[in-house]
């Protein structure tokens, strides 16, 4: 009680002088969006400093328009009656196109059609810090919902004004306000013709409650699907702009290379071949794909290899000796309760095992691509289309590299071939500036497959030592926890230990790392479920009834039970060379089990995953089909990362940077999927791209241990195959 | 240097002037317009940049468009007739049977050669059929279901559509 107070006070003061400054924003403001989209009806999202600071507390808007610094999400309804929300949210194929138009549509009944959305225009949208860690469901829909709802209100007060009756008797419905007795009916373009109304609406706007819901909860399908299956969408990688050229650039061999030598003679005697050679960066821009990559071959460059890299096969070592004290991503964390020697002294039982985890790629079927164009006089504005996950992010990356202020560039991203956390930076969109502005040219640069699986960035490797203490009933009394690099995110134990010392350790990485679908919380739910799995056979207790007997999250038991429930698991028995094994665990406010089910071939050792049931609670359900949709793929996502794929590397170079060689789940590895959505209605919705990745590895493994008695540790488990020597 | 001058895609014949050791894909995308097929590897492992030729399902990535001179191209933007989805697009629709929605292109031709091919393909011929090509976001179930839903509309389709 005593932080909270404090908390309170430390942050009103914050708080009044913002909602003091504001009606002078308002007034700038409203001539300004007015400038920009005409006339109509204009409600924003007012934030309050507080809950908006993650994902607001930056510069918004661009040239032409430097909207307050409080704004949320916010809608527009046109002179023609178009709606129209703005995010700065990016669709990456995780649907929120589709359900930030639910929640529109919630609280202003207009088809679902007629609403547009705009989203990731450095531009148009609100400043947003980026489409990560599953925050659109729980942060922006909410903000949607509550614009939408206060621009009801706005149509109801004019139609009202209008009719000269009291607003008790209109009704909004199918885009249309309507008084039932009269007949009377406005659509939305008569009521916002000829107004420039502008109003901040914020967290006191009342939107229904969940249960209340008629098209969130719905099964909507993904919004503007049909140019999808046409092929009329256009991803950043299928832009073209006139007079656009295509651009290349020159890797070096292997990471880490120095440059000794350079002719570009030859690409630059080329007829229309644009070379720039500026530090670290060796790019050629020319009228199609086959001749940039024509010049590039003509340059001549010699290198001198980094010695002494770190390679696959010492990785793990590498980490444990290379740690450092800097805040890495993550940084450093402790939680420490009780004391563990005390638990282990106390324990019937210790055990110990070291966990790995694999460097592993995003392999985002449109790899990186950017379409840069520089224009007004002297080129000193910059326009980039490109698909990333951090399209504020990368306008500053843009500002640093050209030294130009962020108000002269503006970066859109087109829904994009997804990204799993791996495009929150603007490699592509830096690199296709570079050239445009060389080439005074628009130009188009698409990272080769290659490239995306050398030069992009991984979800980390690591290493994860527990040593943990039991008792005869299956009471776990101590659990020591050391992650290596892999990272933090969802490090802690849901499981009631009393006495536990978790703790992150950062190193030194050999190869690019960062974020990924449920990032660390892949290698830590790994070791950690695993781990779970081995302390129950110790103790010789099954492994469902092991779990709960140490867990009173009921959030985590009900996707336990309820995995369990749906899988069979206890009632029936693994038919020979099968095994079933189930994980549960939480992250980013939602809660997932899977139980598993796996043969493994008696020669060769072959894994072939059966069956995988996962239940699933993420609060109140939006879109129950997309959700399906997204549970299906983190457990086939995860399934690759489970059971064979790795990225391989010796002295600096990627050895397996090709689909040939990388492997990714396809059609013959999928197994029978089964759900269970836990929709709780009482509960806030958050987002669910990332979690249901989480439990499928330690499933995976605890199953292949039930099927062959192997205990396997490390991630992937499996790419050759379980060998008896594995145990 | 060898130059291609003309190519026949989707029932309609271009004229061009593209160097004939450039790919399928890239002349499609860059000089004809027509985007639908993705680039996504390369090295016809992902399926990405699949088109017909002659019906047959080909990875146009690492197909010089030499090799495409005077036969019939289809490519995703050719299967709507006067506004009427292929069975197999509204299926994917229906089904819900995408993402990001970059492999759809190649899923939609590979599945509609196999449809040619045999009309009433039973689950193991989907996914043999369409082994070859990548979903990162794993709608495989989906598109499974899409494939065979679509060979349910063509069956009860045919009699309406006659001389097709």
């Amino acid at each position: 009680m005593k932080e909270e107070t404090v908390d309170e006070l430390s942050l009103e003061p914050e708080r009044y002088e913002l909602y003091a400054e504001l009606e002078q924003h308002w007034e700038a403001a409203r001539r300004e969006f007015f400038e920009l989209v005409g006339g109509g009806i204009v409600v924003v999202y007012a934030l309050d400093q507080v809950s908006g600071m993650h994902e607001s507390s930056g510069r918004r808007g661009g040239p032409g328009l430097s909207l307050p610094q409080e704004i949320g999400a916010w809608l527009h309804i046109s002179e023609e009656g178009q709606v129209t929300g703005y995010t700065g949210k990016v669709e990456v194929g995780q649907g929120n196109r589709t359900s930030l138009t639910q929640a529109i549509a919630e609280e202003l009944p207009v088809p679902l059609a007629s609403i547009q959305l705009v989203m990731g225009d450095t531009d148009l949208s609100p400043f947003d810090f980026g489409t990560v860690g599953s925050r659109t469901s729980g942060v922006v829909a909410p903000q949607m919902r509550k614009v939408a709802a206060a621009a009801r209100e706005v149509l109801l007060d004019l139609a009202a004004q209008r009719l000269s009756v009291e607003r008790d008797s209109l009704l909004v419905q199918n885009g249309k306000i309507i008084q039932e007795e009269s007949g009377r009916a406005f659509a939305l373009a008569e009521l916002a013709r000829g107004q420039k109304l502008l109003k901040a609406a914020g967290e006191e706007v009342l939107a229904k409650p969940a249960t209340e819901w008629q098209v969130e909860a719905t099964p909507v399908p993904k919004a503007n699907g049909r140019a999808f299956v046409t092929g009329k969408h256009h991803y950043t990688s299928d832009f073209k702009r006139p007079g656009m050229l295509y651009g290349k650039v020159l890797r070096a061999p292997s990471m880490n290379a120095r440059r000794i030598s350079l002719d570009s003679s030859a690409a630059e005697a080329m007829p229309g071949v644009t070379v720039v050679c500026e530090d670290d960066f060796i790019g050629v821009a020319a009228s199609d794909e086959l001749a940039a990559t024509r010049a590039m071959e003509a340059i001549h460059a010699e290198w001198k290899p980094l010695e002494g890299q770190p390679s696959t096969h010492e990785l793990f070592d590498h980490f444990k000796k290379n740690l450092h004290e800097v805040q890495g991503f993550g940084g450093p964390t402790a939680h420490v309760e009780g004391s563990v020697e005390e638990g282990l002294s106390s324990a019937n039982r210790v055990l110990d095992a070291s966990y790995t985890a694999a460097y592993i790629a995003h392999a985002p079927l449109e790899p990186r691509a950017a379409v840069a164009e520089w224009s007004d006089e002297e080129n000193s504005k910059l326009t980039v289309w490109t698909g990333t996950q951090r399209p504020f992010g990368v306008r500053g990356e843009l500002a640093e590299v050209f030294g130009i202020s962020e108000d002269r560039i503006r970066v859109i991203v087109p829904d994009t071939g997804s990204g799993y956390g791996g495009k929150h930076t603007g490699d592509a969109a830096i690199e296709a500036a570079r050239l445009a502005k060389a080439a005074g040219k628009p130009v188009k640069l698409v990272w080769t497959r290659e490239e995306e699986f050398s030069w992009a960035y991984f979800r980390p490797a690591g290493v994860i030592d527990i040593r943990s203490g039991v008792n005869a009933d299956g009471t776990i009394t101590a659990w020591e926890y050391h992650n290596y690099n892999a990272g933090a995110a969802g490090i802690r134990t849901l499981y009631n230990i009393p006495h536990q010392h978790i703790e992150f350790h950062s190193a030194q990485s050999p190869l690019r790392q960062g974020s990924y679908r449920a990032l660390a919380a892949t290698a830590n739910h790994f070791a950690r479920e695993t781990h779970m799995d081995e302390l129950a056979h110790a103790v010789g207790m099954e492994p469902l009834d092991f779990r709960l007997k140490n867990l009173q999250d009921e959030r985590l038991r009900a996707v336990l039970e309820a995995a369990a429930e749906r899988f069979g698991w206890g009632k029936v028995k693994p038919s020979s060379g099968h095994g079933f094994g189930i994980a549960g665990g939480h992250e980013k406010g939602s809660y997932v089990a899977t139980c598993a089910e796996v043969a493994v071939e008696p020669e060769g050792g072959a894994v072939k995953v059966i069956r995988a049931v996962t239940a699933f609670e993420c609060g109140a359900v939006i879109n129950p089909d997309n959700l399906q949709n997204q549970i299906d793929g983190a457990v086939l996502m995860g399934l690759g990362g489970a059971l064979f794929e790795g990225i391989h590397f010796e002295d600096g170079k990627i050895l397996n940077a090709r689909f040939s060689r990388y492997r990714v789940p396809r059609f013959s590895d999928v197994p029978i999927l089964e759900t269970v959505l836990l929709d709780r209605k009482d509960l806030p919705s958050v987002g669910a791209g990332e979690t249901p990745i989480v439990a499928i590895a330690p499933a995976i493994g605890n199953a292949i241990f039930d099927a062959t008695g192997v205990r396997l540790r490390s991630l992937p488990l499996a790419p050759d195959g379980v060998k008896k020597e594995n145990s | 240097m060898e130059r291609i001058t003309e190519l026949d895609v989707n029932g309609t014949h271009h004229r061009l002037d593209a160097d004939a050791e450039r790919t399928l894909l890239s002349v499609l995308r860059d000089d004809l317009d027509l985007t639908g097929a993705k680039y996504g590897c390369g090295e016809a492992q992902c399926g990405a940049c699949i088109v017909l030729i002659d019906g047959q399902p080909i990875p146009s990535c690492v197909t010089p468009v030499s090799r495409a001179v005077k036969k019939e191209i289809t490519t995703v933007e050719g299967l709507e007739q006067n506004g009427q989805l292929h069975p197999l697009q509204e299926a994917f629709l229906e089904m819900g049977a995408m993402q990001c929605g970059y492999c759809t292109p190649g899923m939609i031709m590979s599945g509609v050669a196999l449809l040619r091919q045999n009309p009433n393909p039973s689950e193991a011929d989907i996914i043999r059929s369409l082994e070859p090509n990548i979903c990162r976001c794993g709608a495989y179930p989906r598109i499974v279901a899409a494939v065979r839903r679509a060979a349910e509309m063509m069956k009860t389709e045919t009699p309406k559509e006659g001389a097709a």
